[in-house]
């Protein structure tokens, strides 16, 4: 006996691996971006990152006997790995990478339930873990050395650095953020702290000490302008995102340019690039309404500024994105679309009186 | 004139170039017709005739049942085979209650009487015309259209559109009919106004159809009828979207569209209309779609009520390859046919057989809450909240986000990157919560029965103790009466 189908009887042509290959392909100028500034151990850590999360993944399926396949295939669980090895220290040592991805997909995803379930973005939560317990390791730069260039480690250096934790000497930098930080509580102002260590067209090109992907600002729009394109994500969250971090930036710094960095300097440092348009656009952890998404991404970029500005970290992109993940049931709950013939609160419209004339 | 700004909808592929070019044929009379009495919305229609009985083409074969009900008529002349259970146009294949007719091959009309001028009747003889001749929403509503044009009046409706949407894909019968029938569909058009009593008319029709457009509005050029393109999108064809697109305004969520002082009628019905009030000719044949990539020549047929599908099929050159689905009506809204062998009704505007390629995939993935849904819907509603309580056994929380308000259109599964079959979802919960109503209902008519009964029992029990009381009574009174007599015996003997 067949199977009862029900309409609708054809389909747009999408699905979930198409839809995780996309944003895979979208965050690819930028990976290679970073491949080619930082050398051989990014490389590395990016293998790294999604090999132990496609291994996490399947120890846990293994383990609730689940079809391993089918859940492999979809992309989700490398596409968390792609985006948490973006937001790591290109040269950070081999289980660095391993724990974050393992603490990704096993903790923050399939303990939720797996795809769709998860209330935390997984890539978000496994680098605040890494952040939290290993400071030296997650805040250790380099300056960028193209593979290009004379100064960059070979390819077996490159195994050393990632998996024997060599230093290879007269490479360590800071990010401009941590450098600023740095620079404040020693009390020296923003102007000197700045001069000489942040010229914006560099910035925008991304040629400066910071994690492996997220310093390209330019590869980043590109991508999710692509994605916006494609119709993969929607303009809001990340919009948002950027209004919130600019718009305090432009009202501070007009007040005190001494002490407030200005909007520019803002949107090209930390993973703000990275953050509004490939983790804030996380559709399983954030609103379900355009304007939620609004509140959502306006909300992630405050927390952001505000973090940069007065908190005791250097960069707040993964923590302002956790505080609005956990806040997003509760806009899902209070912005919600009209329903058609009734008003916001869901109750139905009258209709005026019919007249005769005309 | 100004259009209204719409909200979600979907932009499947049409499919429409399979059949769009194929000019309106007449599908010859069968042997044998299968007329279920429930084709429209309401009761059932009662059957007036025997097996045996010889009827003429648009013979009223059963009766109107009813204020919300249709008549229908037999579809050609001939002989009465059969009355009774026939496989209908369900997934399921359930039957329903059909009068079988024989041709005779003469395909003769009973004599009619045709008015010289419709428009002398009058509005309220309008109606009742069309009531007696069965006509329905033929946009697949089915509601009776008689119901609708009484309706009007009584709420002095002053807008009257006429929806030529035709938004599912494959489907062009109301293209073809609006491209080929342009004047008699304004006629009907004008009869339908007249009926209401609407001052304003607009057709809307798709900008895809840009024949369509030119023909109409070459017809209705000097009328009071003004025909508008509206844009091309799933689904247009809903009602309360068209009325949306061409005046701006809502039907209220616990209202009908002539709380706002409109009617909305499909091109197809003001078509029929037009049959039944020029020419006294009931409803009983309609313009259908025969198409999919599985159909070798697909073709856009006037066919009578009551042929099996397979004919349909077969006239059309057979498969060309074997059909994953058969689908009654529109990919979007239509229903599986698990059997080829059911009956066009007067609610089918297309039979299609698709290939499994046009389908899809139809494996679930989990939700990623992408929203797309959301955006799809033209109702605004939030599918993907609805299906996660329904999945949790908790409809009462569905319909809190308005499950009542959704119209099943399908968009919110036609989009989905999982593949999720929503609608699937929706329509079974909604048919869990009637379940639900109706065994509140029982539970009821249970408890009331059950009170009486405890009530009855306990007057029986008093009735039989007073009874038994007095019954004693009176024994007592007589023993008493006993003794006195014997005592009064005994002292008088004494």
């Amino acid at each position: 006996m067949n199977k009862i189908a029900h309409s609708p009887h054809a389909h747009a042509p999408v699905s979930l691996s198409r839809v995780m290959a996309l944003v895979m392909l979208a965050l690819t100028p930028a990976t290679l971006f970073g491949f080619w500034l930082y050398g051989w151990p990014a490389v590395n850590l990016w293998l790294v990152s999604l090999l132990a999360a496609l291994v996490g993944e399947a120890f846990v399926l293994r383990v609730q006997q689940r079809a391993i396949r089918p859940v492999l295939m979809d992309g989700s669980g490398i596409l968390t790995a792609w985006l948490l090895v973006l937001s790591l220290p290109p040269w950070a040592p081999w289980w660095i990478a391993v724990l974050g991805s393992l603490f990704a997909v096993i903790i923050s995803k399939q303990l939720y339930g797996g795809l769709g379930q998860n209330v935390f973005n997984p890539a978000m939560a496994a680098r605040v873990m890494l952040l939290i317990s290993f400071p030296v390791e997650m805040t250790t730069w380099i300056a960028p050395a193209p593979l290009s260039s004379l100064h960059a480690p070979g390819w077996l250096d490159g195994l050393a650095v990632t998996f024997a934790s060599v230093h290879l000497d007269g490479m360590a930098s800071a990010s401009l953020l941590g450098h600023v930080k740095t620079e404040f509580t020693r009390g020296i102002g923003l102007e000197q702290a700045l001069s000489g260590y942040y010229a914006p067209l560099d910035a925008l090109m991304g040629s400066r000490a910071g994690s492996l992907g997220e310093t390209a600002g330019l590869f980043l729009l590109a991508g999710g302008l692509f994605l916006i394109f494609r119709r993969i994500i929607t303009w809001h969250a990340p919009v948002a995102m950027l209004a919130g971090v600019v718009v305090p930036a432009m009202i501070f710094s007009a007040i005190n340019p001494a002490h407030y960095a200005g909007p520019l300097y803002h949107l090209l440092s930390g993973g703000l690039m990275l953050g509004a348009f490939f983790i804030v656009t996380d559709p399983v952890t954030s609103p379900n309404t355009a304007a939620g998404q609004l509140v959502f991404g306006l909300g992630c970029g405050l927390l952001t500024w505000i973090i940069r500005t007065w908190g005791g970290y250097p960069e707040g992109v993964a923590f302002a994105v956790m505080l609005m993940n956990a806040a997003t049931p509760l806009i899902d709950h209070y912005v919600k679309p009209r329903i058609y013939g009734r008003d916001r609160k869901g109750v139905s419209i009258t209709a005026e009186p019919v007249s005769k004339e005309s | 004139m100004k259009l209204f700004k719409l909200r979600g909808g979907v932009h499947p592929v049409g499919r429409k170039e399979l059949a769009a070019e194929r000019a309106i044929r007449q599908f010859p009379v069968p042997e044998r017709l299968f007329v279920p009495l429930q084709q429209h919305v309401g009761a059932p229609a009662q059957p007036l005739v025997k097996v045996g009985d010889r009827v003429l083409k648009g013979q009223l074969i059963g009766a109107s049942q009813g204020n919300i009900s249709a008549p229908v008529h037999a579809p050609t002349s001939g002989r009465i085979a059969a009355i009774g259970d026939y496989t209908a146009a369900h997934p399921s294949g359930l039957t329903a209650p059909t009068i079988t007719i024989e041709s005779d091959g003469d395909d003769a009309w009973l004599d009619v009487d045709m008015p010289s001028d419709p428009f002398a009747l009058s509005p309220e003889e309008i109606s009742i015309r069309v009531g007696a001749a069965g006509i329905v929403g033929l946009g697949g509503a089915t509601f009776p259209s008689a119901v609708k044009l009484n309706l009007s009046r009584k709420n002095n409706v002053r807008t009257l559109i006429i929806n030529g949407g035709e938004c599912e894909p494959y489907i062009t019968c109301d293209d073809r009919l609006m491209r080929e029938r342009a004047s008699e569909i304004i006629e009907g058009v004008r009869l339908i106004r007249y009926a209401a009593g609407a001052s304003e008319v607009m057709v809307g029709i798709e900008e895809n159809k840009p024949a369509a457009l030119s023909a109409m509005q070459a017809a209705a050029a000097g009328t009071e009828v003004k025909v508008m393109a509206v844009p091309a999108m799933y689904p247009m064809g809903w009602d309360k979207q068209m009325i949306r697109a061409l005046t701006g305004r809502e039907v209220p969520a616990d209202g009908r569209s002539a709380d706002i002082g409109v009617l909305v009628h499909n091109v197809a019905t003001a078509f029929a209309v037009r049959d039944a009030i020029r020419f006294g000719r009931p409803l009983v044949s309609r313009l259908l779609t025969v198409s999919g990539g599985a159909v070798a020549e697909p073709a856009n047929l006037m066919v009578p009520i009551g042929t099996l599908v397979e004919e349909l099929f077969r006239y059309c050159g057979g498969f060309s390859s074997q059909p994953a689905r058969m689908v009654l009506g529109g990919p979007m809204m239509g229903i599986e046919l698990s059997t080829a062998a059911v009956p066009v009704v007067k609610g089918s505007s297309g039979v299609l057989a698709l290939t499994r390629s046009e389908i899809g995939s139809t494996q679930p993935a989990p939700c990623i809450r992408c929203s797309s849904c959301v955006r799809a819907c033209p109702v605004g509603l939030l599918p993907l909240e609805m299906v996660a309580h329904i999945r949790a056994g908790n409809s009462a929380a569905a319909v809190a986000h308005g499950l009542k308000d959704c119209i099943a259109c399908g968009c919110c599964s036609f989009v989905c990157p999982s593949h999720i079959p929503l609608v699937h979802y929706f329509n079974f919960a909604k048919g869990e919560l009637m379940e639900l109503e109706r065994g509140k209902l029982k539970q009821e008519a249970t408890k009331k029965l059950v009170d009486e009964r405890i009530a009855r029992t306990q007057r029986i029990e008093r009735e039989r103790q007073e009874a038994a009381a007095q019954r004693k009574a009176a024994r007592e009174a007589k023993e008493r009466a006993t003794k006195q007599a014997a005592a009064q015996t005994i002292s008088e003997a004494a």
